[in-house]
């Protein structure tokens, strides 16, 4: 952290003006960071959730500014590098995952993929670069999904963003190749801050996904994203996130969708890594018809508190809404879920449904789970079932009995738990995903 | 117990038939204060469940548990990798054994999860069939399996007998043992063998019961 003492701590009007600068913004932009920064300034800290009292909001103006990747592998913790080495990476991929700042030509690799949607009509770009090329369209739906005054940490985004993907789908197109190539590399260079906005014209449908299973090293200790979508009539759009970053940094993102008549939102999310994690998927059912499925999984290992959970709200008739978490616990984590379905007076005939499980593998292991359902009309149906439980020495017998190791075995019980989320995810995620568990078992029994 | 002989543990409900069957398999509920579990001559009394499993000890289980999300194919993909069964091998034996086993619809499903009674027996055949063990403890394989089925069940006893595995087993009533007759049967009562003797012994056994046996 050389060179630290020479940076102004604390964020202000200068180093979001610097920020803006240096990325040749509109001023339209450099107002929206510069309001989004008042805004930050004077809301409180979440008033629930995890201890944030380590997080160091006067940092935050040092890290805005560079995020310096490391320069050598001895920088990175042994047990990133041991698990870049069991998933079996390709060298460059090790590199950019670890922030080494590798030149890594994702346009090489994934230049078909882009041409394919860009035929389409498909905008499909960098944020800084959509915001210069596109900035009309961009203006139109930036942070208005999640404005600054939404809460703290969106405030802190909106002043400090800094990278991440815009995504624009014309009506009635069908992307079928996941986007996530192009930036799985691009993306982990950049900032902690990064903003990603998806805009699915009516009719059309895409799926996006954002991270990989594989650790991704962050020095700076306090991550921010933001994701936007904008499903319009009939649109249908599938976000998928796998987030495993390494175990110093806080994760406290905000994402939001809204969903117009007839339109489907599907949130996957996996949630490995960090030290603490806020994360609360939301999709606003905006028009009658509206369908939102949100599942989640969240494996929380010794020290961490993942915060996680998801919320619909229902206001438009008809609107249905699925919630489902799956949450393995180990060692002393914390895994806590937050589901909340809300139903306005002119959401009638809406559904929703909440379903969470957790499995404890450890006796100090934490668990805790807040739904809430509220509803301003009767004519809704909801739902909602929690269960928390133990691996069971009869299963883990059996699987043994059989010749599989107890890592083996547990693995392959905590595996079959998960199941019903990970089936939805990529498979080239799941199998490292499953990989991961593996060698979590097998280091807790040494 | 001989390689490639069918054997049978007999004895009322209640003599201690499945804990024995447990506790030979190492099962953690069972700590084994005296006397010594050999498999081919092996001491394998202090080994963890998998080792001994590995060394080539099978317990078809009276009540198999359903195991959410786990894929039968799967887990015994892995349970095979781990007794180093090629990958090609495997590809080989799992449909034979599921054919074998008239299951072949029952490779994606969830372990034992919503299997009939009969589907869970011929699931735990399925696997002793796919692991080619040394010795198989089979507890009452088959309880709660209707009149055809148990004449398949007997057929693929008798094939893994075939084989070379020492087979037992462990039943309180004989009708499975009609079809493939043990050329020895133990009698276990009150956690004692009190009787070891041939075939006759179990004819015996179905025609008086177990008390008028009773030396």
């Amino acid at each position: 952290m050389k060179g630290k003492a020479a940076l102004k701590k604390g964020l202000t009007r200068e180093v979001v003006e610097e920020i803006s600068r240096k990325k040749e913004e509109p001023s339209w932009m450099l107002k929206l960071r510069l309001k989004a920064l008042r805004v930050f300034q004077e809301l409180p800290m979440p008033r629930f959730g995890p201890d944030l009292s380590e997080v160091d909001l006067d940092e935050v103006a040092y890290y805005a500014r560079t995020v310096e990747p490391v320069s050598s592998w001895d920088e990175l913790p042994e047990e990133i590098r041991k698990t870049f080495d069991a998933l079996g990476l390709p060298e460059a991929e090790k590199e950019a995952l670890a922030g080494l700042g590798a030149q890594v030509d994702s346009e090489m690799v994934y230049r078909s993929i882009l041409e394919e949607v860009r035929a389409q009509g498909v905008i499909f770009l960098p944020m800084e670069e959509a915001v210069k090329s596109h900035g009309d369209l961009v203006k139109e739906y930036f942070m208005r999904a999640i404005p600054p005054e939404d809460n703290k940490f969106a405030a802190l985004h909106g002043a400090v963003w800094s990278g991440g993907t815009f995504v624009w789908v014309p009506e009635g197109v069908e992307v079928k190749i996941p986007l996530q190539g192009y930036f799985r590399m691009q993306a982990l260079g950049v900032g902690q801050f990064e903003h990603t906005l998806i805009i699915a014209e009516p009719g059309s449908s895409v799926h996006y996904i954002e991270g990989c299973s594989a650790p991704r090293y962050a020095k700076a200790a306090l991550h921010s994203g933001m994701v936007e979508v904008f499903a319009k009539e009939n649109a249908h759009v599938r976000f998928t996130t796998i987030q495993n970053w390494s175990r110093n940094v806080y994760n406290l993102n905000n994402k939001r969708a809204l969903a117009y008549a007839g339109a489907k939102v599907d949130w996957v999310s996996g949630s490995l890594g960090s030290k603490v994690t806020m994360l609360y998927p939301t999709t606003v059912l905006l028009g009658p018809g509206a369908k939102t499925e949100n599942l989640g999984f969240t494996f929380a290992r010794d020290g961490q508190h993942l915060d996680v959970g998801a919320r619909a709200l229902h206001l438009a008739p008809n609107t249905s809404s699925r919630l489902v978490s799956r949450s393995v616990v180990q060692g002393d984590a914390k895994a806590t879920f937050r589901g909340k379905v809300y139903v306005a007076k002119e959401a009638r005939g809406a559904k929703g449904h909440v379903e969470c499980s957790t499995l404890l593998l450890s006796p100090e292991a934490k668990t805790e789970t807040i739904p809430t359902l509220d509803a301003e009309n009767d004519e809704v149906e909801l739902a909602h079932e929690a269960t928390v439980g133990r691996i069971s020495q009869e299963h883990l017998f059996y699987l043994m009995s059989r010749g599989l190791s107890e890592a083996e075995a547990m693995s392959l019980i905590v595996n079959g738990f998960v199941s019903p989320i990970i089936r939805e995810i990529p498979l080239e995620y799941a199998l490292e995903l499953k990989r991961l568990l593996e060698m979590s078992f097998e280091e807790a029994q040494g | 117990m001989e390689e490639g002989k069918v054997h049978a543990l007999m004895g009322p409900n209640g003599s201690g038939k499945s804990t024995l069957a447990f506790a030979v398999a190492g099962h953690p509920a069972y700590r084994i204060e005296r006397g010594k579990i050999l498999l081919s001559g092996v001491d394998i009394t202090r080994l963890p469940p998998n080792e001994r499993a590995k060394k080539g000890l099978f317990l078809a289980f009276q009540y198999p548990p359903e195991v959410e999300g786990v894929r039968l194919r799967e887990f015994m993909r892995i349970a095979c990798d781990g007794q180093g069964t090629g990958f090609c091998e495997f590809k080989d034996a799992y449909p034979q054994a599921a054919k074998r086993l008239a299951m072949e619809e029952l490779a994606d499903r969830e372990l034992n999860v919503g299997f009939s009674g009969g589907e869970k027996k011929r699931s735990e055949l399925l696997q002793a069939y796919i692991l080619h063990p040394k010795v198989a403890l089979l507890d009452e394989p088959d309880s709660g399996v209707d009149v055809d089925a148990v004449k398949l069940i007997a057929d693929v006893i008798r094939e893994l007998a075939k084989n070379g595995t020492a087979v037992l087993i462990i039943t309180h009533y004989p009708r499975i043992l009609e079809h493939v007759p043990p050329t020895r049967v133990f009698v276990l009562e009150n956690g004692r063998i009190s009787q070891v003797g041939g075939p006759e012994l179990a004819q015996a056994i179905e025609a008086r019961g177990f008390r008028a046996v009773r030396r």
